[in-house]
């Protein structure tokens, strides 16, 4: 296992390139969610105020 | 009813925006689930099964999250300016909803792509950059994505900036050849490729299969946050409609 953690030495290399790509991705994932997530609860005010 | 009438059925359909909106929605699901399976095969294959270089080490494993990003740039790049033809011939909404869809992915991956470009490039090479021909085109894309989107965000008619920002996407089309055939053209410090020579690929099996693995995974999360986004665009651009009002009220 600690052997795997070292990467043959490179350890910050690889694992630093592997940690980027996760956080850039899900940064990616979260903010395209939340935006989609917000605009339904908007477009729900919307159409429910102009109901009542 | 001729063939050619039943795709150009098909094709407007596909363009109705409450279809595609519903249609993205069931396709979503699935390409979450695909993406998870693909990333992880791939994450394992790359970093536990496939052998360490044998002149890299395991400074080689870099090139799972390298490569993919990098085709990724091009391929969203593409998907953009091809996207961007169609909405600046034909007028299809949804092709600029997909290509503004596209741009903020398509640069992430090219910042991905000269990140870990550079991370690889500090042991292997022994510096962080040089100003060589594919490491400079690259640079580019990520300039040509920031100046779409800024040029989007500046121009308050969404016609308009569909208009401003298609015509640089396709401008800048002519990068997407220059970077793959950068490391032909020139003599550069960047390898050149070894996968695509499928007649001959210089690069074993085990390591090969979680690369086309992670590259199909970024694909399909791609393809994951094109859906998402083209829903939230369409449900912008159709906020007044009847289908958004019946859509939003009903759940």
């Amino acid at each position: 296992m600690i052997e795997f953690l070292k990467m043959g030495g490179y350890a910050g290399y690889v694992w630093s390139s592997y940690g980027i790509v996760a956080v850039v991705l899900l940064l990616n994932a979260v903010s395209s969610w939340r935006r989609y997530k917000s605009l339904i609860l908007r477009l729900k005010r919307l159409h429910g105020e102009k109901n009542q | 009813m001729s063939v050619k009438d039943k795709l150009w059925l098909w094709f407007h359909r596909m363009a109705s925006p409450a279809y595609f909106f519903k249609l993205a929605g069931q396709l979503l699901p699935w390409s979450i689930v695909a993406t998870v399976i693909f990333m992880l095969i791939g994450l394992v294959g790359g970093l536990v099964f496939a052998p360490a270089d044998y002149q890299q080490g395991d400074g080689f494993r870099i090139i799972y999250v390298h490569v993919p990003a990098a085709w990724m740039s091009m391929f969203v790049y593409m998907v953009m300016a091809a996207n961007s033809a169609i909405f600046l011939i034909w007028h299809i909404k949804l092709s600029d909803i997909v290509a503004r869809s596209s741009a903020v992915i398509g640069a992430s991956f090219t910042f991905l792509a000269l990140v870990t470009g550079s991370i690889w490039g500090k042991p292997m090479w022994g510096t962080w950059w040089v100003w060589d021909a594919r490491l400079t085109s690259e640079l580019l894309l990520l300039f040509l994505y920031l100046g779409y989107i800024g040029l989007r965000s500046a121009i308050d008619d969404r016609r308009v900036a569909g208009k401003a920002a298609g015509i640089l996407a396709l401008v800048g089309a002519i990068n997407i050849p220059i970077i793959h055939y950068s490391v032909i053209w020139w003599n550069t410090l960047h390898q050149a490729p070894s996968v695509s020579k499928f007649d001959n690929p210089s690069i074993e099996l085990n390591m090969l299969i979680p690369l086309l693995c992670m590259a199909l995974a970024f694909k399909l999360f791609y393809l994951c946050i094109l859906l998402i986004n083209s829903r939230s665009e369409l449900l912008e651009q159709e906020k007044r409609s009847q289908w958004v009002k019946e859509l939003v009220t009903s759940s």
